[in-house]
C-alpha cells in the first residue's frame, strides 16, 4: 500500500545545473528549496555549487543567491539577515549552502560566529567527504580509510589516517535550537526537516549526505543506494537535535558496513583488518548516539 | 554644533549622520572607540542600525557585502592587521560594485609589533578597486564619510571607499570638530537606493561564474567607475561646500604652491605639520610648498602632473615602503609626471614608519635637501629618513 506522498510538487531547480552526472548534490538543492519554498535567499560559497548554477546570466535556481568567498558564509548569512531587519522584510529564509570543506574546514570560523550571534538562518552543509569541485583533496570530514588525492594510496602511507570531523556535535555545543542530519535516499525524512528547520527561529543547521561519484569513484547510478547504505549501517546515521534533545528518526539495519564501502573505489584499498576496524569505530559511535538519545542529549 | 573629539569618535559621528543601517566591526586597536561609539549610538537608540558583533575582520567585510548587496547603506572600521586580513573580501566589495564605506586607522604591521601610525596596511590595498582618501584633520575624517557615501552610490561609479586616518595621532587626538546638523546631511546624502539588490522573487545570481570571454568587461567597467570617481569626488566636495561651508582640497590639496620651486609631496596628519614648516620656511624666503595626498584612488594623476610641470623639485614623503621598489606615493608621483617636458628632480623620503615622530626639524630637512638636489640632481632616489646608524644629518 502506498502512502499519499509528502514531498512538495513545486520545483525550485530548472533543467541547467552543471553538475556531475549522478551528482547528489544536485538532489541536496532540490530536496532543500522543496521544503523552503520561494521565500527563501541562498548565500553559496566556493563548491560544486558556486558552479552548478551556470555560467551568468543564467541561474538554474528559482531563488536569488548571493555567491560569497570560500570561508564567509556564516558572515553573509548574518549581513543578508541585518540588512532584511532594517529594511523591516519579514518571512525570508536566508540559507548558508556550502561544502564541507567549506563548512568544517576553513568556513568553521565564520559559521560558528553566525551561529553564536544566533543569526536567523539555515546553514545547510552538503557533505561529500572531500573538496570534490578542486579535484577530489582530502577535507577534515573526509572519512579514516578514504583515498583522495592528497591521500594518495602508497606503499609507505596511504590513504586518510585522521577521523572525520563530527560536526553535528560541534553544533550541538552552540547550543543551537536546531540541527539535522539528512540524506537524498530519504527525501521524506530530508523534506520533514527542513520544514521543522525553516519553522525555528534562530541558527538551524542542515547536515546533507551528498554522494559524489566522480570523488568516490563510484557508478553514478548508485547514488541512491549508496546513500541508503550509509545510513543503514549507521555510517551516516539519520538524527536530529532539538534543543538539545537527540533524536534518531531512522534506525538503520545495521548492515555490514563492507556492503557501503564495496560500491566506492575510494576504498577498495582497504584490507579486511582495516575495514574490520571502521566497523569497530561505526558500531561504538552508534552506541554513542543511541545513548545520547536514551539520556536525552 | 562644536564639539572636541577624537579622530574615531570623529568617525563614528560621521557614520551615524550618514545613517548607516547596518553596521559590522570587529575590534581592533587603535580603531575600538569607533565600533565602541557605535554600539552606543545602536543600543540608545541614536542611531537607528543593526550591530553585528562579528568574529572577525574577514566577516565583517563579507557581512557587509551580504547587507549592501540586499540593499543596506553599510560601514565598518578597522585597521593594520584587520585591514589586510580583509584583502580578499575587499577586492570582493569593488568586484561586486557596492559603495560600502570603511574608516581604517592606518597603523603599522608586525613584526615586530607595532600599534603606531604607519601606511603600509592602506597601501597594501591599493590595488583592491576601493576608493582610499587619506584625512589630515578629525574634521576631514568627519567630512569625507559623510562625502564618500554620496561619491560611491552614485550609478556611474558604484564602487567602496577607505577613509583613512593615522593611528593615535588622529584616532585618539582630540580636535574641535564642527557636527552638522543630521537635517543638513540628509539634504545632502539620500537614502541608498541602488538599481539592483537581492530580493526574494528575483532570482538572480550575485557574482555568478563567467566566462574568459566576459571577465574582462567586469573589471573594465570597474576601471570605469575608478575613473569617473575623479570628477565625482570634485563635484560632491563642492555641493558639500555649498552647504556646509568647509571643503578639504579636492583629489590633491595644493598649499602654497603656486609660486614655489620646490614641494613636498605627502599624505596623512604629516601634512598639517608640514603646512606650519611651509609658513616657517617662507617667512625666511624659501619658496616652498605642500601638495598633500587626499585621495590615493583615484590617484591624482592631472594634478600632480600640472605641479610637476611648474616646479624644479618634488620631494615626495612616504610613510610606507614598497620592498624591491620605492614608496608607493612616489612611484606613482613619478609616473605622473613623466609626460612632464621639463621634469622636476624627485626624490623619496621614507620617514615615519611604525609611529616614528616625523618632526618639523626633519620636514625642514627634508626641503632643505630637496632645494639641493633639486639645484644638483639628485643623488639617491630613495633615502630613508631618521634611521638610526645612518646619516646623522636627521638627528
Amino acid at each position: 500500500m502506498m502512502g499519499k506522498p509528502t514531498i512538495p510538487e513545486p520545483e525550485f531547480t530548472f533543467p541547467g545545473s552543471t553538475g556531475c552526472p549522478g551528482c547528489g548534490a544536485n538532489l541536496v538543492m532540490r530536496y532543500l528549496l522543496k521544503g523552503l519554498g520561494e521565500r527563501t535567499i541562498l548565500s553559496i560559497p566556493a563548491c560544486c555549487w558556486a558552479v552548478m548554477p551556470g555560467y551568468w546570466p543564467s541561474n538554474c535556481l528559482k531563488v536569488p543567491l548571493l555567491y560569497t568567498a570560500f570561508e564567509a558564509t556564516g558572515a553573509a548569512m548574518s549581513g543578508l539577515r541585518a540588512a532584511l531587519d532594517a529594511k523591516g522584510i519579514k518571512d525570508v529564509t536566508i540559507v548558508g549552502f556550502a561544502g564541507d570543506g567549506g563548512t568544517v574546514d576553513i568556513g568553521l570560523q565564520a559559521m560558528s560566529g553566525a551561529a553564536e550571534r544566533r543569526t536567523d538562518g539555515i546553514y545547510v552543509m552538503y557533505d561529500n567527504e572531500a573538496y570534490m569541485n578542486t579535484g577530489i583533496q582530502r577535507s577534515g570530514s573526509t572519512p579514516w580509510g578514504a583515498w583522495t588525492t592528497t591521500t594518495p594510496v602508497g606503499s609507505t602511507h596511504g590513504f586518510k589516517h585522521e577521523a572525520k570531523k563530527d560536526i553535528m556535535a560541534i553544533m550541538q555545543a552552540h547550543r543551537i535550537p536546531y540541527a539535522a542530519t539528512v540524506s537524498v535516499a530519504h527525501p521524506e525524512d530530508f523534506i520533514k526537516k527542513v520544514v521543522k528547520a525553516r519553522e525555528v527561529k534562530g541558527f538551524r543547521f542542515i547536515h546533507a549526505m551528498s554522494p559524489c561519484p566522480p570523488g568516490w569513484r563510484m557508478n553514478p547510478m548508485h547514488i541512491v543506494e549508496v546513500a541508503r547504505l550509509a545510513v543503514d549501517t549507521h555510517a551516516f546515521p539519520l538524527y536530529e537535535i532539538e534543543n538539545g534533545k537527540v533524536r534518531i528518526t531512522r534506525k538503520g539495519k545495521g548492515t555490514p558496513v563492507s556492503e557501503y564501502l564495496k560500491f566506492q573505489g575510494r576504498f577498495s584499498h582497504l584490507t579486511d583488518a582495516e575495514i574490520a576496524s571502521i566497523q569497530k569505530t561505526i558500531d561504538e559511535n552508534w552506541q554513542m548516539l543511541l545513548a545520547k538519545e536514551t539520556s536525552g542529549t | 554644533m562644536r564639539e572636541v573629539m577624537t579622530g574615531n569618535y570623529a568617525s563614528a559621528y560621521g557614520a551615524k549622520l550618514a545613517r548607516a543601517e547596518v553596521i559590522a566591526a570587529y575590534p581592533i586597536t587603535p580603531q575600538t572607540s569607533i565600533v565602541e561609539k557605535l554600539a552606543d549610538f545602536v543600543t540608545t537608540g541614536e542611531l537607528k542600525a543593526q550591530f553585528i558583533p562579528v568574529e572577525s575582520e574577514h566577516s565583517a567585510m563579507a557581512a557587509c557585502i551580504a547587507a549592501e548587496t540586499a540593499g543596506a547603506r553599510t560601514y565598518t572600521a578597522t585597521s593594520s592587521h584587520g585591514l589586510t586580513l580583509m584583502h580578499e573580501v575587499l577586492i570582493w566589495a569593488s568586484g561586486a560594485r557596492l559603495p560600502i564605506v570603511m574608516t581604517n586607522v592606518s597603523r603599522a604591521m608586525a613584526p615586530p609589533w607595532s600599534v603606531w601610525v604607519d601606511h603600509m596596511d592602506s597601501i597594501a590595498q591599493r590595488d583592491t578597486g576601493w576608493l582610499q582618501f587619506f584625512c589630515q584633520s578629525n574634521q576631514e575624517v568627519l567630512d569625507t564619510i559623510i562625502m564618500a557615501y554620496k561619491v560611491c552610490e552614485s550609478s556611474g561609479i558604484m564602487l567602496p571607499a577607505m577613509v583613512i586616518m593615522d593611528a593615535f595621532i588622529q584616532s585618539h587626538t582630540s580636535e574641535p570638530v564642527d557636527l552638522p546638523d543630521q537635517e543638513l546631511v540628509d539634504s545632502f546624502l539620500p537614502p541608498y537606493s541602488p538599481d539592483l539588490k537581492i530580493e526574494v522573487g528575483k532570482p538572480m545570481g550575485f557574482g555568478s561564474l563567467v566566462k574568459p570571454d566576459q571577465y574582462m568587461e567586469f573589471r573594465y567597467k570597474a576601471m570605469l567607475g575608478m575613473k569617473a570617481a575623479r570628477d565625482r569626488v570634485l563635484r560632491v566636495e563642492r555641493e558639500f561646500k555649498s552647504i556646509f561651508g568647509r571643503e578639504h582640497g579636492g583629489l590633491l590639496e595644493r598649499y602654497e604652491c603656486d609660486d614655489a620651486d620646490v614641494v613636498l609631496v605627502a599624505a596623512g596628519s604629516v601634512a598639517a605639520t608640514a603646512k606650519d614648516v611651509v609658513d616657517s620656511m617662507r617667512a625666511k624666503g624659501h619658496r616652498v610648498g605642500l601638495a598633500r595626498i587626499r585621495s590615493f584612488r583615484p590617484f591624482p594623476h592631472d594634478e600632480i602632473r600640472a605641479l610637476a610641470g611648474k616646479v624644479e623639485g618634488m620631494a615626495v614623503l612616504d610613510r610606507s615602503y614598497t620592498f624591491g621598489a620605492a614608496g608607493a606615493m612616489f612611484t606613482e608621483a613619478r609616473a605622473s609626471a613623466y609626460s612632464v617636458q621639463k621634469r622636476p628632480v624627485m626624490k623619496n623620503y621614507i620617514a615615519g614608519l611604525g609611529g616614528r615622530d616625523i618632526t618639523p626639524r626633519i620636514l625642514e630637512r627634508i626641503f632643505e635637501d630637496i632645494q639641493v638636489v633639486s639645484r644638483r640632481g639628485a643623488e639617491d632616489e630613495v633615502e630613508w629618513v631618521d634611521v638610526a646608524g645612518l646619516q646623522r644629518r636627521w638627528r
